[in-house]
């Protein structure tokens, strides 16, 4: 089992470890609920070091980015990153990630911990056509997420960048803890927050450094069971669950990522086919209206008939209800409707809701 | 921690004896493995149930657990305050974080559970 930089630092912690994409991770410290609560309401810690990371450059790089990916990396400026996919010819999901315009010539991309190997095969791939050089930094690159409303107030002290004039979905180079870092205003919770990135071999000071920080204000070191039940309430897709190469970029309701302005791309004949002939199937967000929390996998009914699986589906500690996400025809899609999920062999009406389930208030 | 009169499995279920009948939960020990707990799903009264069938299902944030009968019988009330609140089996899950009260079948059945002292020597071993 790979361990990250951060591992023994976990134990100490009294973190509860699993085995997670082949990787000894901590799936909880005090408690899901208390995680994801101090997350919701404070601030909380996530080593994602599991994440994978690929560095794409030379005189082709945006070219290439452009043709592997539905959203525009040309509206980027150094400094930005941007959510979007690595799509396959049919317009489903490699991968989702985020770009970091580093330079006109050199894009950072940070994929799933599940997908890192696959993902680096993909793009190394894809490169015949195009000057472009790829390596995979996985392995070097070690990361530390902190997200919740006191984040920016614990890092602060901690680092010389200006994070007051840091907007979301931006990044900026300085030091953390006395390491050097990127740092990008993201993450993966629905909270405001940041994605601390470092190549630094010995990088245990930068978790120590902000637990030290944060404990008096309620920061907590935060597992993956947190990680889920978070990027769940603000409708943030996980790969495998909500997304995979058997949904398209359209039926994964992520429109949004798909911009037909900028030119060809991998997958975008089918988008245009879909565009055009409308969808069968879309994800949806639902809550449970009888007793019962559905799971991934449960059977999904629509009017008697089997449609599906649920893809992601958990009690949601903020919001207090079991909620969930699940691919259903298209006409039963419109908020209001009901279905049934089959929960241990008995039907259990759900009803479909608005999504994201959590939107945190703005400042 | 663990009450002397209770019998205990090493699925970290207990039962209580009251006359003909017993009181039937999860252990300390279990509540602390499955975290908060959230929902728990119970059987219907009358229900029969035969040797190791579940009782119910507990479930945590994450997880999903079957909960089995430590000996056969037919379960004579369950405890509806779980309904409300699921966290009882966190707080109290010697007493009122109770699942289910049965008629036993045979009370020789209850010869094969654990002891209290059996049950924690069982856990200890499970700690190395």
């Amino acid at each position: 089992m790979k361990k990250t930089r951060f591992n023994e630092l976990h134990k100490r912690l009294g973190g509860k470890m699993i085995e997670f994409c082949g990787w000894e991770m901590p799936v909880e410290y005090s408690g899901i609920i208390p995680e994801h609560l101090a997350v919701r309401t404070k601030a909380g810690l996530f080593d994602v070091s599991h994440m994978g990371e690929v560095l794409v450059t030379g005189k082709d790089a945006l070219a290439f980015v452009q043709w592997l990916t539905p959203n525009d990396a040309g509206k980027l400026v150094p400094g930005q990153v941007q959510y979007t996919a690595l799509m396959t010819p049919e317009s489903t999901f490699v991968d989702d990630m985020l770009v970091y315009c580093m330079g006109p010539e050199e894009y950072f991309l940070v994929v799933n911990a599940a997908n890192d190997d696959k993902d680096f095969a993909w793009i190394a791939g894809h490169t015949q056509g195009f000057d472009v050089k790829v390596e995979h930094q996985s392995d070097a690159t070690s990361q530390v997420a902190i997200q919740g409303p006191l984040a920016e107030a614990i890092l602060r002290p901690l680092t010389d960048i200006d994070l007051a004039s840091m907007k979301s979905f931006h990044w900026a180079r300085g030091k953390v803890a006395g390491k050097p870092c990127l740092v990008s205003r993201t993450g993966y919770t629905g909270e405001d927050g940041f994605e601390i990135y470092t190549t630094d071999p010995e990088p245990q000071v930068i978790w120590t450094g902000l637990i030290e920080a944060g404990k008096p204000q309620g920061l907590l070191p935060i597992g993956l069971g947190a990680r889920d039940t978070l990027r769940l309430e603000a409708k943030l897709m996980l790969y495998g669950n909500d997304i995979s190469d058997k949904t398209t970029v359209l039926e994964a309701d992520l429109k949004w990522i798909v911009k037909l302005q900028k030119g060809d791309f991998l997958g975008r004949p089918v988008i245009e086919k879909q565009l055009a002939e409308g969808l069968t199937r879309k994800l949806a967000g639902f809550e449970m209206a009888e007793p019962g929390i559905a799971r991934p996998h449960y059977p999904v009914y629509y009017h008697g008939q089997r449609v599906g699986d649920v893809a992601s589906g958990t009690f949601a500690p903020y919001l207090k209800k079991a909620l969930g996400l699940v691919y259903l025809p298209i006409d039963g899609t419109a908020v209001g409707t009901e279905f049934e999920i089959e929960i241990r062999g008995k039907r259990t009406k759900a009803r479909v809701i608005p999504t994201p389930f959590y939107k945190r208030a703005k400042k | 921690m663990y009450p002397n009169d209770f019998r205990y499995t090493k699925e970290h279920e207990w039962i209580k004896v009251e006359g003909d009948e017993g009181v039937i939960g999860i252990t300390d020990f279990a509540q602390h493995q499955l975290g908060d707990i959230i929902y728990v799903e119970l059987p219907a009264v009358g229900k029969e149930l035969a040797v190791r069938q579940s009782i119910g299902v507990v479930e945590s944030v994450k997880s999903v657990s079957d909960v089995y009968t430590p000996v056969p019988g037919v379960v004579t009330a369950v405890n509806e305050a779980l309904g409300q609140a699921a966290d009882l089996l966190n707080k109290d899950p010697h007493g009122q974080g109770w699942i289910v009260r049965i008629k036993i079948k045979d009370k020789k059945d209850l010869d094969g559970l654990l002891s209290v002292g059996d049950y924690e020597k069982f856990l200890e071993g499970l700690e190395h």
